[in-house]
């Protein structure tokens, strides 16, 4: 049984430093870029940019640090990878381009990410642009959406020379890198500085438009050559339980707290339920911004948590604990104030629709999680618009061909609302951005 | 344990290692403290004609990570008013009976200058005189240093001079800075002198600073060649060292070398010995680390030593000067093939890439099919650490078309990764200089080298 202690007061949590949600890793020095740069072997046909899902030359981009050649350096970085300043900080290197360092298997491999940071924030420091809209080709794009796949997308676009429009629903562009990643991994301007690239670029953004309802579909498909959907992922999923309505959602709690910290409420005592990336970014906030007490409870166990293991390794080090075999089944509380969450414990049983143990309730193993905050992070549903606009989906994405296009003839999409297989990530929906704007291309080249 | 003691033509010193003349023995104080870490002997900084010196007067060659690869200095002889100098050089002397004391001079091309010079040396109790005809800046413009190594005659007339009044052992110091160092080292001899040391300084410009576009480093305004010296130089004075060795005249007197040009290890002081030094002057490593290296050097030495069964340093002298040879008496059946451990391989490619590019197009890539893949073969849509990890082609030397040439043997960054393995010979041995006496019209005429070729199974892609 647990024997979590119950630690609630109602005394108000002291103010924290707003630095305990600063960027996690500190820049490179100068002097650390030229060290670690010149570490770097050189690679032929290297393994780390075959990982890299946007397969940036990161032996290059290195090579450049290292004979000071940072503008060069840049440009390298973002000709495969429009939002390197981005993917510096957010990717999984350890899943991708350091993975698979040579250098990896016995010794410290490169540093990529930061690498690439410093070579990024060098770009950005300077307000140089390594790119030029191109020459007009008399083409309109309607881009829907304006997180890393529709800002790659526009970007690349843009730089063919094509006239983007790119739709926001929300009132600040940038999509999840605005609002749905920690200030830890990703500071609020790293992603504006990108949003305002590619607005130099020539791509035009409107904000405020729920395309479906205003502008209607219909109007892009008349006024625009092509349209790209990258409209990410829908709402976190119901749980279902009594209560739920007392219980916050994970990515308006993380979007609180990269632009209203100060107002974010948070608890003494804090249960985040799911064990996926989102769930340990609730968790790192919660902590980092006064929790005394962060519990992530997760219905399976370590072997089929979503979350990478060294984002795992991080959250536990940040002192939060995690509670496998757990699955809510009540929110407790007091005329609406939060008093905890009610679980039963559960054993493994056959693998269920996603290929993971299904979790079996163990009868009478019900136990009370004392909480006076509960946030889930679960997983976001499958994106509406594709239903509305009667497109085919697969497994309730939506479903492109190689080229990126929809059963729409010339709507296409990319990013996480077409991610059926494997996981999402910002640095996926960069490549389907660019693929797709060349796909995009070479159809309004093609048909004149 | 093996005796580093040594007698170099009569100096006696506890181990060969001695500071060079050269900044670290620019004082009484700082040759004391090196005694006391363990020198064997010093070479005092130059003494000789005044001079005054400038700032910003030490440039360096810096290569990724490794600071000071080489430094290039425009520093004069000792700035220190020459009294001091022989004062201390005299107190250091009586306080370290034991070690040696050599002291360099370098004064103007006049012999009353030169005897001068000599005697009051002398007169300080020190164990030897080096001249110093090397330094190639700044003295050399007023005929001293460079300016007369390079010129056999003068070295010639001046270690004559020298001859007629010294008492005390006396080393030329041959510079580099000249087409053949056996020409002023064969003028040494002829002179009488006791022994040879080399090599001084090269010359050197260090670089262009980008921002300024001002030479590095910049003296107000103005810069320009300096000496050259520092691990880099270190094959440039082995060479040159070797090349004493073999040649009959400098040999045959068997005068003593001090071997000098980049040691900062034990190990490259036992190449040194090797290739004939007697004793080794070390200026740049100290210079980068301080005498405390002065440890290792005595220590790695000496075990190296005892693994090899070498009782003194005078067994080790010399060991390998008789496989130095001219490309002419090279076994031209000589096989060997590069050879990738798979064990080993990180897979960084660099060998392909190089032997793709520059060498003779003999590695394969191999994907796990067994098939040759070009390099970059992966599908565009696979990523992540996995994929790229387990789909990555190994790499494999293609023996029959190796020519053995070791471009990928140096340019792997993984020790005994690669290995040159030698095959036994396709055909009996020769060597040009055999070829060009027996069959003279195989060295001179393409077609008949082609004929040769064909007979022996020689096949060139």
């Amino acid at each position: 049984m647990f024997t979590l202690e119950d630690q609630l007061t109602d005394a108000p949590i002291p103010p924290v430093a707003v630095s305990a949600l600063q960027e996690l890793l500190p820049p490179l020095s100068e002097h650390e870029a030229a060290v670690e740069s010149a570490r770097c072997l050189m690679c032929y046909d290297a393994p780390c940019t075959h990982a890299c899902p946007t397969h940036i030359d990161i032996p290059k981009f290195i090579k450049k640090i290292s004979t000071g050649n940072l503008l060069g350096s840049a440009r390298t970085i973002l000709e495969s990878n429009l939002l390197g300043a981005t993917c510096a900080r957010v990717c999984p290197v350890q899943e991708l381009c350091e993975g698979a360092c040579v250098l990896g298997s016995e010794h410290k491999p490169i540093s990529i990410g930061r690498l690439q940071r410093y070579t990024m924030d060098h770009l950005y420091g300077r307000k140089t642009d390594v790119f030029r809209a191109g020459k007009p080709t008399g083409k309109k794009v309607a881009v829907v959406g304006s997180g890393p796949a529709g800002l790659s997308c526009a970007g690349e676009l843009a730089k063919l020379g094509h006239a983007v429009t790119l739709f926001e629903r929300r009132s600040l562009a940038g999509g999840l890198s605005t609002y749905g990643i920690i200030v830890l991994r990703e500071p609020v301007e790293v992603a504006l500085a990108e949003v305002a690239m590619v607005q130099r670029l020539g791509a035009w953004l409107e904000t405020g438009k729920d395309v479906g309802i205003d502008p209607p579909m219909g109007d892009l498909q008349k006024n625009y050559d092509a349209v790209f959907l990258s409209i990410g992922l829908g709402s976190t999923p119901e749980l279902s339980i009594p209560g739920e309505e007392f219980i916050l959602d994970g990515l308006q709690y993380i979007e609180g707290s990269k632009h209203q910290a100060s107002q974010l409420r948070v608890g003494r005592n804090v249960i985040v339920i799911g064990a996926g990336n989102t769930a340990i970014d609730c968790a790192t906030i919660a902590r980092r911004l006064g929790a005394e007490r962060v519990t992530m409870v997760y219905r399976r166990s370590e072997q089929e948590m979503t979350a990478y293991a060294h984002e795992y390794d991080f959250v536990k080090r940040e002192g939060v604990h995690v509670w496998f075999l757990a699955q809510p089944v009540k929110v407790h509380h007091e005329n609406g104030v939060v008093r905890g969450l009610e679980c039963v414990r559960v054993s493994l049983g056959e693998p269920d629709a996603s290929g993971r143990p299904s979790p079996k309730p163990i009868p009478g193993s019900s136990v009370l999680l004392p909480a006076d905050q509960i946030v889930k992070a679960i997983g976001q549903n499958k994106p509406t618009l594709a239903m509305r606009l009667g497109l085919k989906t697969e497994k309730g994405f939506i479903q492109v061909n190689e080229e990126f296009e929809t059963s729409a003839p010339g709507i296409f999409a990319g990013g996480d609302c077409i991610r059926a297989r494997g996981a999402a990530s910002t640095v996926m929906a960069v490549q389907d951005g660019k693929l797709a704007a060349r796909s995009i291309h070479q159809r309004l080249v093609q048909h004149g | 344990m093996a005796d580093l003691s040594i007698n170099f033509a009569g100096i006696r010193s506890p181990n060969p290692f001695w500071l060079a003349s050269a900044p670290p023995s620019n004082s009484g104080a700082q040759v004391h403290r090196a005694f006391e870490t363990g020198w064997g002997g010093a070479v005092w900084k130059t003494i000789g004609a005044p001079v005054l010196n400038v700032s910003n007067r030490y440039g360096a060659w810096h290569y990724g990570n490794q600071k000071m690869l080489a430094i290039n200095n425009v520093e004069l002889i000792s700035d220190r008013p020459i009294e001091i100098n022989l004062r201390e050089i005299a107190e250091v002397k009586r306080a370290w009976p034991d070690r040696a004391l050599i002291v360099s001079a370098m004064v103007e091309s006049k012999p009353e200058a030169w005897h001068d010079i000599i005697r009051r040396i002398q007169d300080t109790g020190a164990d030897g005189i080096e001249l110093n005809y090397g330094c190639p800046h700044g003295m050399s413009e007023r005929g001293m240093g460079s300016a007369v190594g390079q010129v056999p005659e003068y070295c010639e007339q001046i270690t004559r001079w020298v001859m007629e009044v010294a008492k005390i052992p006396v080393i030329v110091k041959l510079t580099p800075n000249i087409s053949d160092i056996v020409m002023p080292a064969r003028a040494a001899v002829a002179a009488g002198a006791s022994a040879l040391s080399l090599i001084n300084t090269i010359n050197s410009i260090i670089g262009v600073d980008l921002e300024t576009m001002e030479i590095t480093p910049n003296i107000g305004g103005r810069g320009g060649h300096g000496g050259y010296a520092g691990p880099a130089v270190k094959p440039i004075a082995l060479n040159m060292l070797a090349a004493l060795g073999r040649d009959s005249v400098v040999a045959g007197s068997k005068l003593a070398i001090s071997g000098m040009g980049g040691i900062s290890t034990w190990r490259d002081a036992a190449e040194f010995l090797l290739l004939g030094a007697n004793s080794l002057q070390v200026c740049t490593a100290v210079m980068h680390y301080g005498f405390r290296i002065i440890e290792d050097l005595c220590d790695g030495l000496s075990n190296w030593m005892d693994e090899k069964g070498f009782a003194s340093v005078a067994e080790v002298t010399g060991r390998s000067l008789h496989r130095v040879s001219d490309f002419k008496d090279f076994d031209l059946s000589f096989k060997a093939v590069a050879r990738i451990d798979q064990e080993k391989c990180i897979r960084c490619d660099l060998c392909y890439v190089a032997c793709n590019d520059t060498a003779h197009q003999c590695i394969d890539l191999f994907d796990k099919d067994g098939k040759v893949v070009p390099p970059g073969a992966y599908d565009q849509s696979s990523n992540g650490r996995l994929e790229a990890v387990l789909t990555r082609p190994k790499v494999v030397v293609r023996e029959e078309d190796c020519v053995g040439c070791r471009l990928c043997f140096n340019v792997c960054p993984v020790e005994n990764c690669i290995q040159m393995v030698e095959l036994p010979p396709d055909r009996p041995p020769v060597t040009w200089d055999e070829l060009s006496r027996k069959q003279r019209e195989v060295t001179e005429d393409w077609k008949q080298m082609e004929k040769y070729r064909e007979k022996m199974g020689i096949h060139i892609h």
